[in-house]
Order: C-alpha cells, then sequence, then structure tokens
C-alpha cells in the first residue's frame, strides 16, 4: 500500500459537498483546503451544479485526473459504492469521514469497503473518523480552521482511535510547544489500523516520535503491533482508555482473574519497550522528551534550581519515579563552588540538588549545568529555572543547551509558561531543549528517558 | 516435550472442558516440568504403599470432575503424617461428589508461588507470575508477560515482584534456586506457545520453591470453548 497520495496529496476530491448547507463536514473540508493548502481541489455531489462559482462534478470519474486523495463524506450506504468508483478512477487513497458502520452495527457495510480496499492494495483511513492532519500540506478535519489550535510543524506523529482525543491533545500539544509531523485519526480502523501507520511512520523522515491514543486492539492485532513497536528505532508512546474496564471473563481460574484486560496491557507494553503514558499529562511530556533524545538513561538526575523548596518537590518526583538523585562526591562539589562566582561559595548549596539561590546569574548557571555534565555518575541534568529571579536573562535558555550539544548528556527544564517568559522558552525549545510548564511534567520528561529503549 | 502426549491429553479431557490435576500433571511432565511425586490412588491400599515409598508426610487431594476448587470443598488434606491419616482422608473424599479416586503426593516445603497462562484476547498466550497458594488473589502480587518468555523477561518478572525478597531468601530463609525458576518460567512459556488457543487458563498454583528447584503441587487446565 502507497501512503504518500494519502498523506501527501496534490490534488483531492471531496465528496458529499452540499449545495446549501456550508456548515455540511464535507464543504468544512473542500473550504479550508480550497482556501489554505496548496491541494487542487474539486467538489463532487451527485446533482452537479455550482459551488461558490466552481464546478460541482458528478463523480469521481468525471473529475479531469485521477486525484491522489478523496475524502468521503456522503451517507454510509452510499460509501460502498464511491469507494469502487474511487478504485476504479484510479484514485490514490480514502479518508471515509461518514459515520454509520459498525459504530452503528453496520459491519456489513464495513466489512464490503475493508474487502475492495484491501483487494486493491487502497489505502483507506476511518470510516466514522476525523482523517488527517499535515501541517501545512492536509487537514481533513471537518472542523473550521479558526477553531483549531494547530501545533507547530515537528516531530511527534499522533495516531488516535478516538478524533475528539485526538483534537484535544493537539490542543495541548500546542500549550506546550510540542510540534507534530502528522496526526491521523482513524476511527473504525477497517483498514488503515495503527499497525500498518507504525510502519509508515518507521520510515518517514519528517517523524522521530510516534504515539498512539488506543482503546483496544482487536484479536491478535495487539501482539503483531508489539513485536514490530520493539523492533522499532524510534520511541513509540502510547495512552490506553479503558483501563478500569475488566472485561466479563469467567473467574474459573486464578490466572484469568488476575490477569485483567489492563494488567496484560500495561505490562506487554514495558516489555516491548513501548513507553506507556498514563494520562494525558504524560503524553505530552513524554513525546516532547522524546523528540528531543532517543538514546536511554539510567535515570540518574543531577539538579540546579534557584529555590530549596524546587529542588526538594523535584527531589520527591524524582523518587516516585522510580530516578535516583545520587550525592555529589566532595570533590565534585569543590570543582562546582570553584566554577560558580565566589559571592555564591557561602551562600549556595552543592549537595544534589544544587541550590543556585536567588543571587545566581547566566554564568553560574552555565558553569553549574557545565560542571555536572562533566560527572560520570549523573546521566540527566534538571533544571529549575524561575525567572522573577533578576540574575536570570532571556538568553539563557540558549546558552544553557549548549551544554547538552557539547557533553551529550540530555538537559531538561522546568520554566513556568507564562507569556513573558517566551524568549527564555523558547531558547531552550528551538535548540531541542524539553521545557515543561511543571516541575512534575520535568521530572516525567527524565522519565520517558529511562523508560524508553529503542533499538 | 512430549506434543503426542500432551495433544493426546488435552483431545482427552475436551469433553468435560478442563483438565483434571492428574492428567495435567502428567502434561506437565511431557513438556518437561518438575512435578512433585504424586500417585493416583484408586484405594486405600494403594495410597498407603505410595506413601509407605516416598515417605509421610504426605498430602491428599480428591480426583473428581465435579469439583474444580478443591480446597474449597475440604478435598486437599496436608500435612498427612501415617497410614491411619491417610485412610480417614480417603473415607472422607468418598462421600464429596463425583469421586472417582485419590491423589496422594509428596509433601514438600518452601516458598509457594503461581505460575500461570491466559489467552489474551489482544497479546494471545501470556504468562503470569505470582507469590502463589490460596491467598494468590489477595496479595495480588504477580507480573505479566507476552509468551516466548527471554531468559531476561525471566528475570525481571522475578525482579518485578514486591514478594521477590521471599525469594531470595527473606530473614535468613535460604534462597530459591532462582536459575531452576529462570528455566521453570522458560519451559512453561514454551509449553503456553504451544498450548496457544486450545486452552483458556492454566494455572500451576502453588509451585514450591525452594533452594532444591521448583516442583508443581497442583495444576489445572481450562481448555478455550469450541
Amino acid at each position: 500500500m502507497n501512503f504518500e497520495p494519502l498523506f501527501k496529496p496534490r490534488s483531492m476530491a471531496v465528496i458529499g459537498v452540499s449545495l446549501t448547507n456550508d456548515r455540511h463536514p464535507a464543504n468544512v473540508i473542500y473550504n479550508k483546503t480550497h482556501l489554505r493548502y496548496p491541494i487542487r481541489v474539486y467538489p463532487v455531489n451527485p446533482r452537479g451544479g455550482v459551488l461558490q462559482r466552481e464546478t460541482v462534478y458528478r463523480s469521481i470519474g468525471a473529475l479531469p485526473e485521477a486525484v491522489d486523495h478523496a475524502v468521503i463524506a456522503a451517507r454510509a450506504e452510499f460509501v460502498p459504492e464511491i469507494v469502487a468508483e474511487c478504485i476504479a478512477a484510479g484514485v490514490g487513497g480514502a479518508t471515509v469521514i461518514s459515520g454509520g458502520f459498525a459504530e452503528r452495527q453496520r459491519d456489513d457495510l464495513q466489512q464490503r469497503i475493508a474487502t475492495m480496499a484491501r483487494e486493491a492494495a487502497f489505502p483507506l483511513v476511518g470510516p466514522n473518523c476525523l482523517g488527517i492532519y499535515v501541517p501545512s500540506v492536509l487537514d481533513t478535519f471537518f472542523l473550521p480552521t479558526e477553531r483549531l489550535v494547530r501545533p507547530e510543524p515537528g516531530r511527534v506523529a499522533l495516531v488516535s482511535q478516538s478524533g475528539g482525543v485526538l483534537v484535544d491533545q493537539m490542543v495541548k500539544f500546542a500549550g506546550q510547544g510540542v510540534g507534530l509531523s502528522m496526526a491521523v485519526s482513524i476511527g473504525n480502523k477497517a483498514v488503515i489500523r495503527e499497525i500498518e501507520l507504525l510502519r509508515y511512520l518507521l520510515d518517514d523522515s519528517a517523524t522521530s516520535v510516534i504515539a498512539f491514543y488506543v482503546e483496544g486492539f482487536g484479536r491478535g492485532e495487539g501482539r503483531q503491533f508489539v513485536l514490530e513497536a520493539a523492533q522499532s528505532c524510534k520511541p513509540v508512546v502510547i495512552l490506553k482508555a479503558g483501563k478500569s474496564h475488566q472485561g466479563s471473563r469467567a473467574v474459573s481460574s486464578h490466572t484469568a482473574s488476575l490477569a485483567g484486560n489492563y494488567a496484560v496491557f500495561s505490562q506487554v507494553m514495558a516489555q516491548h519497550g513501548i513507553v506507556e503514558a498514563k494520562n494525558e499529562l504524560e503524553l505530552v511530556a513524554f513525546c516532547e522528551s522524546l523528540s528531543c533524545y532517543q538514546n536511554t538513561v539510567e535515570g540518574r538526575v543531577g539538579i540546579i534550581t534557584i529555590s530549596g523548596g524546587h529542588g526538594a518537590l523535584a527531589s520527591d518526583a524524582c523518587v516516585q519515579q522510580n530516578l535516583m538523585v545520587p550525592p555529589l562526591s566532595e570533590s565534585d562539589r569543590s570543582t562546582i563552588r570553584a566554577n560558580l562566582a565566589p559571592r555564591l561559595a557561602a551562600i549556595a548549596g552543592f549537595d544534589n540538588p544544587i541550590d543556585m539561590t536567588g543571587s545566581a546569574v547566566d554564568d553560574d548557571f552555565f558553569a553549574a549545568a557545565n560542571s555536572l555534565a562533566q560527572i560520570s555518575d549523573i546521566d540527566c541534568i534538571l533544571l529549575l529555572l524561575l525567572p522573577y529571579s533578576p540574575g536570570i536573562t532571556a538568553d539563557l535558555g540558549a546558552r544553557l543547551s549548549q551544554v547538552q550539544r557539547q557533553s551529550g548528556k540530555p538537559l531538561v527544564a522546568y520554566v513556568p509558561h507564562v507569556e513573558k517568559y517566551r524568549m527564555l522558552i523558547e531558547g531552550f525549545e528551538l535548540n531541542r531543549i524539553p521545557v515543561s510548564s511543571s516541575i512534575e511534567g520535568a521530572v516525567l520528561m527524565v522519565a520517558a528517558l529511562r523508560r524508553c529503549r529503542p533499538c | 516435550m512430549l506434543k503426542k502426549k500432551i495433544d493426546h491429553i488435552i483431545q482427552q479431557s475436551q469433553t468435560h472442558g478442563w483438565v483434571m490435576e492428574p492428567d495435567a500433571k502428567t502434561l506437565l511432565m511431557a513438556a518437561g516440568l518438575p512435578v512433585a511425586a504424586f500417585t493416583r490412588a484408586k484405594d486405600e491400599r494403594q495410597a498407603t504403599a505410595f506413601a509407605e515409598k516416598i515417605g509421610y508426610p504426605v498430602v491428599a487431594k480428591v480426583i473428581s470432575r465435579q469439583i474444580v476448587h478443591k480446597s474449597e470443598v475440604g478435598g486437599v488434606i496436608v500435612g498427612i503424617e501415617t497410614p491411619q491419616a491417610l485412610k480417614a482422608a480417603h473415607a472422607r473424599f468418598k462421600g464429596l461428589p463425583g469421586f472417582e479416586g485419590m491423589l496422594v503426593e509428596q509433601m514438600l516445603s518452601g516458598v509457594e508461588i503461581i505460575a500461570g497462562a491466559v489467552m489474551d484476547p489482544q497479546f494471545g498466550p501470556t504468562v503470569l507470575l505470582g507469590i502463589g497458594g490460596t491467598g494468590v488473589e489477595l496479595y495480588n502480587d504477580t507480573t505479566l508477560r507476552m509468551a516466548p518468555l527471554t531468559e531476561s523477561d525471566a528475570k525481571a518478572m522475578l525482579g518485578g515482584l514486591r514478594g521477590g525478597c521471599l525469594l531470595m531468601g527473606y530473614r535468613g530463609g535460604p534462597a530459591v534456586d532462582m536459575a531452576a525458576l529462570v528455566s521453570f518460567m522458560l519451559k512453561f512459556s514454551e509449553l503456553t506457545l504451544y498450548l496457544n488457543s486450545r486452552i483458556e487458563s492454566m494455572d500451576l498454583n502453588p509451585v514450591i520453591c525452594s533452594s532444591n528447584g521448583c516442583q508443581i503441587s497442583d495444576a489445572r487446565i481450562i481448555l478455550a470453548a469450541e
């Protein structure tokens, strides 16, 4: 199956546009594609006519070219015939937005489109989905552009069984400054499932982290997915819904009652090096961190803070995540002390966490981070930066990022996400240093590096 | 692994949906797993003769197709020290529903663990290891992996138990033979993969582990609904 026309189309048909209702999902998709994307787009409706001074074509076969991508938003009972026409017309792939299939007990309709598509090696997303969003390339979401929060182009691909969750995650990713290479809502996943997208994204040079929101795998589908994900050289992150559902297994054996669906899911993910996010906060933190770093750490964290309280909270959060905050040797402490401005020697704390106090300036942070990076017992540095402190300038983010590039040791920062600190935050993020808006989030970013086991 | 023997036992048990303890143990032995010495005694005489041979104390268990959970109906008696007590156990079991005979087994001491298998709908053959015995659900100290296990999976499972310290020799107790336990789990995973969708679940509970290795003391295999 060739996914290129589907994900990078140069031409598109929107099937099922309304001539009277401009808020119809097909019209929303037609309008945004027509106005905002470099795609030749054709409206299709069997009644023909004119839409916004453009010809409405009566069928896919009537178009002047075989388009790369067809968005199908017609009533479910018409979809099998439309899919057949698309295949016959040489269309590259389709997104079926329409609902009314397996989720409404019309497995027969879904089966028909799935069989046709598979036989013709015709890539088809959906049905019952929002479809595909590729920044600056494609957007089949039937949500008006002005209503969407669109993350920047980036390195994370997000695949979701639920369209609603996908859109909501995009808001959160945008809020944390995590960029997306692609977002796909797979809906009923009649043809393209998680496994097909995993394979595609492993080869996609724009993607370095592959994240999934999963409600459940079909029979045996989970086994194939984890076996292939375990071979993956890119981090795979997964968020599972339905953790509390125990199913209705007979309790004829101890093992059956102890091995609940979620218990198996969670441990099988860990067994195969797939990073399971327990909630949305973890999903965003893990994706941001793993899009910057793909090397595993053991989790021996060196913490630099300007407040003792933040250092203590971060240490607690590290312990909770099974990360270590090792004490520093006497010689390491005196090296760090010697590298800082003399006025700090008497007031700063040189245990791990290193408490720089509010008197520290950029040079001191840079020196402390450099010293920590030289210590072999520390494999990751956590910076707790509170820009209320007058010694911290907006340039510190970009400057500290050099420490990571020089030493290769992952650096993670906590900076309150307030608009006036934007330049400090961007100084980190544009130089591929992940920044969280909370201490907990920053610690999760480190935890992701310990849990990830790419090849 | 003696596949023909295993297949035969599964075939024979198909009619009642599960493999009874003596047959399950024979199957496990055919798979190369260590099982505590046992016999299926038809009468008192066979029971006492076997007990003399292996030495007291012994365990006696009822054999009945109608009883899935034996200890819940008083169908298991442990620590039998004399022929008289063994005969009394036999007399008692006769009154239980579906009595077919009595299983007499070597009494072992050590840490009780559970090794289990389940056919997960999403991931297929999956194995479980836990701190076992009758309190297994109470402790809920278990760890799961998709089969087949690698050696490092098996070791990670042992490390993942909260009660893992019991195996390492808790408070001066002797440590369990870890190499034997790892090889036990690997063989069990191989069997689980072989049985695959023919079974629904498998309980080896308890498996008694000590410095002398691991021995299966009780086993039950629930077959998949056809």
